[in-house]
């Protein structure tokens, strides 16, 4: 590692997007009315998809399971709204595709009270009864990813865990969810904190907040008493500041090697929200069946953080704000970095949707793709030292198997190339690409 | 002077010695391999495509020498070629039902609605992992020639429609439009099986046709229709099963309300050219 780099509070390479958080990083979170039709898909997480356990026509409440998990990477499921199971069926899910769902009608008297549940006792449970009621209440990585938290918290034999890091990173430009949270409830993140760093053993709580939000440090840092195993740390605003292995790179200075776990450095990785879903598991009982949304983008009239319940479509969403503006032409689910065009408004919001952002035509143009003049912007860009120029190319022409040979699977997926590319080569969507072509060819020789 | 001569003489003695070895090696450690192979090898294609199901031509001449395959296996000679190898190795030509590439899907731009535009890298895969490309069905042929680039022989090309048109002069067979193709779709077939059913999408009813006007609505009219036995319908589609002994004929296609049932005489999509120039909306 460049030994200059130990001064800095950051990790090598990556770009410098525009923040564009200013639209809603002052804006308090709301609670979105409840909307009268909701899908619940059952693949939300990554791993099996969970199974239903409700029928049609069966009557929920608010919080109910309404499907368990499908395997051990795999989470429960619980109904967002108090109303009735209206088909169990395909729907189409956010990535365009369709998959198997539940339709749940709201009751339109309901007050949609959530009844507040004893506080679970978690400071006798064992290790593996805590990943089991993790488990249950359905928690996710709530960063994007939907990795479901349980996992993550499985330690092996042999694995010992020292430092608890919560990520409050938010690298992405326009989503401000985890900012707000950390502003608005900093202490059930760090109730949330204690129970985790507990059951998990770790010694310490670090906390990685990117310094373009000072007033979330200070809060936080307001309620951390002289003593407490907890810190702050300020990171410098870059992207992907938040990808778990920068992250580490930034506070830690250790490299998690290709093909390893956070884990493998002693150290356990969680966002800010995963963090506050668990605190509130534990204190009041309720699974995760809503989260915080940012909602922003030029296409926007009044862009707001959201607490959006779960399964809500992205139409009615949208519609609470005020609706999209006419020359609106793409609404992109997650960041403006990673996260997926939606092709249908009909698409609901799923545990792993941070924000939903909308782009008027100007943002959105195909830019006119030129050759590679091999400046090598993108080999100083990728945070993960690949060759995505290469990457490109191999997959341009096809050659998809010598594509693993430059690590193409070490790959996030983070769009850092494309975003330096001066010749706007779409870099990640080609190794995107390969990766899906390498993923296909490998399932069928099973 | 006595240490330059030491240097090539030992040089010399070596070489000497280790030739000997090597005279005596291919004397007396020699693999007799049959002269035939590198013969049929060279009356095979040599396109190296993997159509047999062997990695390559000279894999493929060594079955045919031991006689494990028929020249016939080979799909991209044609018949005059396969006759000359089974006359060089003094062989039956063998039977083998010529195959070719069939395509799942029929709903081409003007069939299947778009719900989206997509915009971005040119390629059906890469349309596949954003959102699947834009088409309501997310099924069917996304449009964006990942089979053409991908087809060796040049036999497969985008029609009007938006749909990729295999020439069956041309297909080999080889396996690289299957593997191409995100959405699964095309399967290899014998070319005399001409009952065929252009639709992937396992939605029934209304759902699938208000998604695309060719898509097979499950109606079961064409396993009503055809000889008892042939046609069955499993998950939303009809399913032709040409082993079961049932007289194939074109009466399972005529009631099918939309044309998702095709009886292929040669290429796939052969009608929808005119249909387009005539600018009808078709189905």
């Amino acid at each position: 590692m460049n030994p200059f780099n130990l001064l800095s509070k950051s990790f090598q390479n990556g770009v410098h997007p525009q923040h564009l958080k200013a639209q809603t990083q002052d804006l308090p979170i709301q609670r979105v009315p409840f909307g009268s039709l909701f899908v619940m898909p059952l693949n939300q997480h990554i791993g099996v998809p969970c199974k239903p356990v409700v029928e049609k026509n069966q009557r929920l409440r608010r919080g109910e399971l309404i499907a368990t998990a499908g395997g051990f990477v795999s989470t429960a499921l619980h109904s967002p709204v108090t109303g009735r199971v209206k088909e169990i069926g395909e729907f189409r899910a956010y990535d365009g595709n369709f998959s198997q769902s539940i339709q749940i009608e709201a009751d339109p008297y309901a007050t949609q009270q959530t009844e507040v549940g004893t506080p679970i006792d978690w400071s006798s449970m064992t290790t593996d009864d805590f990943i089991k009621a993790v488990q249950q209440a359905g928690i996710v990585g709530m960063g994007g990813a939907a990795f479901p938290a349980h996992v993550k918290f499985s330690i092996p034999d042999g694995c010992n865990i020292r430092y608890l890091l919560i990520n409050g990173a938010e690298c992405e430009p326009y989503l401000t969810n985890d900012h707000r949270l950390m502003l608005e409830q900093p202490l059930r993140l760090l109730r949330g904190a204690e129970i985790v760093r507990q059951k998990l053993g770790a010694e310490e709580v670090v906390i990685g907040v990117e310094l373009n939000k000072p007033d979330a440090i200070a809060a936080l840092n307001q309620h951390i008493q002289p003593g407490d195993p907890v810190r702050v740390v300020g990171l410098e605003a870059k992207y992907p500041q938040g990808a778990e292995k920068m992250i580490i790179s930034t506070i830690f200075k250790r490299e998690v090697p290709a093909g390893q776990l956070p884990r493998d450095v002693e150290v356990n990785v969680s966002n800010v929200s995963t963090i506050v879903a668990i605190a509130d598991y534990f204190d009041y009982g309720m699974p995760l069946i809503e989260r915080i949304v940012t909602v922003s983008g030029p296409g926007v009239s009044y862009p707001a953080n959201l607490m959006v319940p779960l399964g809500t479509t992205v139409r009615d969403v949208l519609q609470f704000c005020g609706g999209l503006k006419d020359e609106t032409k793409e609404v992109i689910m997650g960041g403006p970095m990673m996260g997926r065009p939606i092709a249908s408004l009909d698409a609901p919001v799923v545990k792993g949707c941070s924000g939903i952002l909308a782009f008027t035509e100007d943002l959105v143009q195909t830019r006119t793709e030129y050759p590679c003049i091999r400046c090598g912007r993108c080999l100083e860009a990728c945070p993960y030292f690949l060759n995505p120029a290469r990457l490109a190319r191999l997959s341009r022409a096809r050659m998809f198997e010598e594509m693993e040979d430059y690590a193409i699977m070490d790959c996030v997926e983070c769009g850092c190339c494309s975003y330096a590319c001066p010749s706007s080569i779409p870099i990640v969507q080609l190794i995107r690409t390969g990766k899906d072509q390498l993923r296909n060819t490998k399932a069928k020789q099973k | 002077m006595n240490s330059v001569l030491i240097a090539p003489a030992l040089m010399v003695g070596i070489g000497l010695f280790f030739g000997v070895i090597i005279a005596f090696g291919s004397r007396y450690l020699r693999v007799d391999e049959d002269p035939r192979i590198d013969g049929a090898n060279k009356l095979l294609p040599g396109t190296n495509c993997g159509a047999c199901g062997e990695p390559g031509c000279l894999p493929f001449a060594e079955k045919l020498v031991a006689g494990s395959v028929a020249p016939s296996k080979c799909t991209v000679s044609t018949a005059e070629e396969t006759e000359n190898i089974a006359e060089y190795l003094g062989v039956d030509v063998g039977e083998h039902d010529r195959l070719v590439a069939r395509m799942k899907c029929g709903g081409g731009s003007v069939q299947a609605h778009q719900i989206a535009e997509y915009q971005g890298f040119e390629g059906c895969r890469a349309a596949a992992v954003v959102s699947g490309g834009g088409k309501g069905c997310i099924w069917g042929c996304i449009g964006l020639a990942d089979c053409e680039v991908a087809c060796t022989f040049d036999a497969i090309h985008m029609n009007s429609n938006g749909l990729p048109q295999v020439d069956t002069d041309l297909c080999t067979a080889c396996p690289d439009c299957v593997d191409a193709c995100p959405k699964d779709l095309f399967e290899l077939l014998p070319i005399s099986q001409k009952l065929y059913v252009e639709c992937n999408s396992p939605l029934q009813g209304d759902a699938a046709t208000v998604l695309c006007t060719t898509a097979c609505d499950a109606c079961g009219k064409c396993a009503l229709d055809a000889s008892p036995g042939l046609i069955t319908m499993e998950n939303g589609l009809p399913v032709i099963d040409y082993n079961s002994g049932a007289m194939v004929s074109p009466e399972a296609i005529f009631r099918c309300p939309t044309n998702a049932i095709k009886w292929v005489e040669k290429n796939q999509f052969e009608e929808q050219e005119e249909l387009e120039v005539r600018g009808e909306r078709y189905g």
